[in-house]
């Protein structure tokens, strides 16, 4: 303020420079983080993406047993799949070959946490996506593939990384995927009409 | 700060003029030409230059394909194959800026390998490699965003795998990939965020660690080929003996680097620009397609060391944890060598034993990255691995219990 020596009896008060000092460095910092907001939630999913990401109908009425369909819904590609009543019987002597026969350690509905991990046993309805990191399992089907020798039961196979899963999409042991394929949230509004991204109800059929 | 001598105000002309407002000449002097690098440098200097020579490479390349390029999901491919068939010149462009990526790392193995062999890691330099370090991470994070640009099936397949590794943190791992993502699969949010960090933000970071790494190497001064102290010797007038002032000789030196160095450049932008698909992967000449992986994935070979270790785990937290892993360690090499002496030259076997297996281990891996996953080749990527980690793990023991021959007093040729 002046050039002026100071007098006796005004000395700087320290601790009252300290907190002024203390006080507006947090303020500025408080500030500073709330500034982040923006910026930091600009990064999140769009109106757009999340309008883009609403439910897909399918209809399964000219899905023969054994075919598979691709679908893509929230830009995750999805394997429905009706499966064959032999195939359906085969899935329950798996068990021992498989790293999570019981889906505990895995992502799915509640509603599909069952031996066929499924609405409808003969419908399986898997996110395409290894679990190990995000590859396109190829399809198998065909019970002991030359290529996937003699006791292939039928299933899946990822080509990047070598993860082996069976047609419900559980992985086999020996796989570099740790968890079982994910199971998008789906439900049927007739017969042959499958809805993914809307659950199903507890309980129905 | 004004240059002292020259008091005048109306004399000397623009130079004078100049320096009083700007310290150009003080700037040469302490930095150039009176700064004091060892004389003894060999081959192995060539390369820190070398990637500052890249870097301009990159950034003014970089600039001209900005120009053209389209950082949407539906034009990128198209447009990049716009600048190849198009744009006049643009061939060159693009196929200088694949190439000087490649030749980004070539540049900067070699820089830490002549770092690794001569000790500059070590003591009073350890936060002029910790610099180098995040510079490292930040040329790996601006190589792979730029990857993803020109929005190829490998690009696209390339930013799922590892955009998806973020997805194995604990807990927020999912949200965290869905934020890094803007959608819920890799899209045009995707794409548009990482032309963003890749044209800006990272780059801006890597000139702002490059000046810190040459400000921390003025500090210290160069290490060199004996990894002895050249100011532990100082002549009559205070200087140390054993140095030469950087320019000119060694700015001349490194320009007959930037010729030979020019001239393997050249000969890969103009005759091998895909380097039979380890520059640019075959895949990436399709369009991004989310329903269709490539029958085989791998990372560019600058990557493929830590990919192999990836794919070495069965467990895909753990595997990404120990590619993590295999990166930190290297910041805390200047802790983990205990020898008493810092050049290769004068360690002990086990030291010169150890670096022969790290090299071959990193060369393995980058071999088994590209490779399939098949049987044989995990059990070859778990042993490398283990040798790459026990090279790190091992140092504090080994450097200390053998026996090193004693540094020499004054720096040598040769030897």
């Amino acid at each position: 303020m002046s050039d002026e020596p100071m007098k006796a009896g005004e000395e700087v008060d320290l601790s009252r420079r300290n907190f002024l000092t203390a006080a507006t460095v947090a303020t500025g910092a408080v500030g500073a983080a709330f500034t982040l907001v923006p910026f930091i939630a600009s990064w999140k999913p769009s109106e757009r993406a999340r309008a883009l990401g609403a439910p897909l109908e399918i209809d399964l009425s000219k899905l023969e047993p054994g075919q598979m369909v691709t679908q893509s819904w929230r830009k995750q590609p999805i394997y429905v799949v009706r499966r064959t009543p032999e195939a359906v019987a085969k899935l329950e002597g798996l068990g021992a070959s498989l790293k999570d026969p019981s889906s505990e350690a895995s992502t799915q509905p509640d509603y599909t946490k069952n031996a066929q991990r499924s609405l409808k046993p003969e419908v399986l309805v898997v996110y395409a996506a290894c679990t190990h990191l995000g590859c396109l399992p190829k399809q198998y089907f065909t019970q002991a593939d030359p290529e996937m020798g003699a006791d292939w039961p039928g299933g899946f196979f990822c080509p990047c990384h070598g993860s082996r899963f069976d047609l419900a999409g559980r992985v086999f042991n020996g796989s570099p995927a740790s968890a079982n394929l994910g199971i998008p949230p789906h439900s049927f509004t007739s017969d042959s009409t499958l809805v993914i991204g809307i659950d199903a109800t507890q309980g129905a059929a | 700060m004004a240059a002292s001598s020259d008091n005048a105000t109306d004399k000397g002309g623009f130079r004078v003029w100049l320096n009083k407002r700007l310290p150009v000449d003080e700037f040469v002097a302490s930095q150039l030409t009176g700064y004091l690098a060892p004389k003894n440098f060999n081959i192995w200097y060539f390369f820190g230059s070398l990637a500052l020579l890249v870097f301009v490479i990159q950034i003014l390349s970089g600039i001209f394909l900005t120009m053209h390029y389209k950082p949407s999901e539906l034009m990128a491919f198209d447009s990049v194959e716009y600048i190849m068939r198009e744009v006049e010149w643009g061939w060159l462009i693009r196929y200088m800026h694949s190439t000087g990526a490649s030749f980004f790392f070539i540049m900067v193995y070699l820089h830490m390998f002549r770092a690794m062999i001569y000790g500059s890691y070590r003591a009073p330099r350890e936060l002029l490699w910790i610099l180098g370090m995040l510079l490292y991470l930040a040329l790996m994070a601006e190589a792979f965003m730029g990857y993803v640009l020109p929005w190829g099936n490998m690009s696209y397949w390339g930013a799922q795998v590892i955009v998806n590794l973020f997805g194995t943190i604990p807990v927020v791992g999912p949200a965290i990939v869905e934020w890094i993502r803007g959608d819920y699969g890799i899209a045009d949010s995707t794409l548009n965020r990482f032309f963003a960090l890749h044209v800006i933000a990272v780059p801006f970071a890597i000139a702002f660690l490059i000046l810190m790494h040459l400000v921390a190497l003025r500090q210290t001064g160069s290490n060199n080929p004996d990894g002895i102290e050249i100011k532990a010797k100082l002549g009559p007038d205070g200087k140390p003996i054993d140095g030469i002032p950087f320019h000119p000789y060694y700015t001349i030196k490194d320009l007959v680097g930037v010729g030979v160095f020019l001239i393997f450049f050249c000969g890969v932008m103009f005759f091998v620009p895909t380097f039979g698909g380890l520059f640019l992967e075959k895949p990436n000449f399709e369009a991004a397609n989310a329903l269709s992986t490539p029958e085989h994935i791998a990372p560019v070979w600058y990557f493929t060391a830590f990919y192999a270790m990836l794919r070495a785990v069965p467990d895909q937290q753990m595997g990404a944890l120990l590619m993590l892993l295999a990166i930190v360690v290297l910041f805390f090499l200047p802790w983990l060598d205990r020898s008493p002496v810092k050049s290769i030259r004068y360690k002990g076997i086990l030291s010169k034993i150890a670096l022969t297996l790290f090299v071959i281990a990193f060369i393995a891996l980058s071999y088994l990255g590209l490779a399939p996953a098949s049987d044989l080749y995990v059990i070859l990527a778990r042993v490398f691995t283990a040798i790459y980690f026990a090279f790190f793990i091992l140092m504090p023991w080994y450097t200390r219990i053998e026996k090193t021959k004693p540094a020499p007093e004054r720096v040598t040729y040769h030897g």
